[in-house]
């Protein structure tokens, strides 16, 4: 990735410290790309949606079940996305949409694990996210989940990499502004797993995340770690009250 | 991702009515000029060519070229003149092929 440290001190003296636009990164997308996420048939995250479906009802695992054999519909399913990440007081950590269906694959179903972007592992999360499209995000961040909320925030205003920027910097302070062509939004989560065209593909929260590390040049996070769930578990809680979108697509 | 393709073919229309194919298929479209991050030439791997045939005519034929972007979306419309078998045929550049089938069932304006 090239460097954007000209332009962002170029933007800095400009830009308004204003609070948080409360606002969907679909509201940034030009006219032809908000068709494209509305449109159930040319959206192309709705090929991997196909694809779930498939591998929802391949038998899998040594006793050869299916998704389906335990989870019946996947319409079963509606309401977990939005309120993900979720503390699991049992197992003291986060879980996210990631690590829920791989445990279950790899506990219950017993087949081989799904690394993490895989494009199967995308199929399962971006179905099951689908299910609840429409449904307002609404985390827990109170009673044990307090802790890593407050970690994730932490997180989201720490600055970080050779750039020295906050997520915060961007997503907050700087929303609004054009950088490298792109307009930065909110930063929502509420379109994940979603269609991104600069990737030509799908990507959940965790990717984005990695991606917007990247670009200031810090250190990537380990996805299943406590540090990045806790960051997602923020994410989650700033788009609270938005519309999940998934598979949104995002340019 | 393996190919596959989302397909909207109509399957009832009257004569002369004007009616809409769409398609999306899964496919990378691998320019051969990009490099991974390990700073390696991703080889290029593409879909060279798309076509429809309708009642036995070939009424739409394209080649496709490495400047698409992924998971090219194709539309396109035509008149329903007879009742025929429609066939959608994309072609790779190594000789993978997909093929959706559906009929139409045109009748008398
Ligand atoms: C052997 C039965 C079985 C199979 C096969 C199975 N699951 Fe599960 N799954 C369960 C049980 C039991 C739970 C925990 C109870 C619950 O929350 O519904 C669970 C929980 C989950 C959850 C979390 C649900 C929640 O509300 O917290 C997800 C997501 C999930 N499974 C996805 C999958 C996917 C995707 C597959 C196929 C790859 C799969 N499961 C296969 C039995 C199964
Ligand atoms: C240098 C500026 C910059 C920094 C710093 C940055 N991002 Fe981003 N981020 C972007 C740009 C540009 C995009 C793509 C355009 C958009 O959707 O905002 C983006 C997109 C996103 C999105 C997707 C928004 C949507 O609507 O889909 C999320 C979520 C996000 N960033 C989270 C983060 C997190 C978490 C951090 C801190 C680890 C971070 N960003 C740091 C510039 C930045």
């Amino acid at each position: 990735m090239k460097s954007w440290l000209p332009i962002l001190l170029l933007l800095g003296c400009c830009a308004s410290a204003g609070p948080p636009e409360h606002r969907s990164g679909y509201h940034l997308l030009g006219g032809e790309l908000r068709a494209l996420q509305d449109d159930d048939f040319a959206n192309p995250g709705m090929l991997w949606v196909d694809r779930g479906e498939r591998l929802w009802n391949a038998p899998g695992g040594p006793r050869e079940q299916s998704c389906r054999d335990c989870h019946d519909e996947p319409a079963n399913l509606r309401g977990l996305t939005n309120r993900l990440p979720r503390f699991d007081a049992e197992a003291d950590r986060l879980h996210n949409l990631d690590t829920l269906v791989r445990d279950c694959r790899q506990q219950r179903q017993q087949a081989e694990v799904l690394p993490h972007e895989s494009e199967d592992l995308l199929a399962l999360t971006t179905l099951i996210a689908h299910q609840s499209r429409g449904l307002p995000l609404e985390v827990t961040v109170e009673g044990p989940a307090r802790a890593a909320f407050e970690q994730g925030r932490a997180s989201f205003e720490r600055r970080r990499g050779q750039l020295d920027l906050s997520c915060a910097d961007c997503h907050q302070r700087l929303e609004g502004a054009r950088l490298r062509g792109e307009t930065i939004s909110a930063g929502m989560v509420n379109g994940f797993p979603l269609y991104r065209l600069t990737w030509e593909g799908l990507g959940s929260r965790q990717r984005m995340i990695r991606w917007c590390n990247e670009a200031v040049r810090a250190e990537p996070m380990d996805p299943d770690s406590r540090r990045a769930l806790a960051l997602e578990l923020y994410l989650a809680w700033r788009s609270r009250g938005l519309p999940l979108e998934s598979p949104a697509v995002r340019r | 991702m393996s190919l596959s393709a989302r397909v909207r073919i109509p399957t009832e229309a009257r004569a002369g009515e004007v009616v809409e194919i769409r398609t999306l298929v899964s496919h990378p479209m691998e320019t051969g000029f990009r490099v991974d991050s390990f700073g390696r030439r991703v080889p290029r791997n593409i879909l060279t060519r798309f076509s429809c045939r309708y009642a036995d005519r070939e009424i739409v034929s394209m080649d496709l070229r490495p400047g698409i972007a992924a998971n090219p979306y194709l539309a396109f419309r035509f008149v329903a003149d007879v009742s025929g078998a429609i066939e959608l045929r994309w072609e790779g550049q190594d000789g993978e092929v997909l093929v959706e089938r559906g009929h139409l069932e045109v009748s008398a304006a």
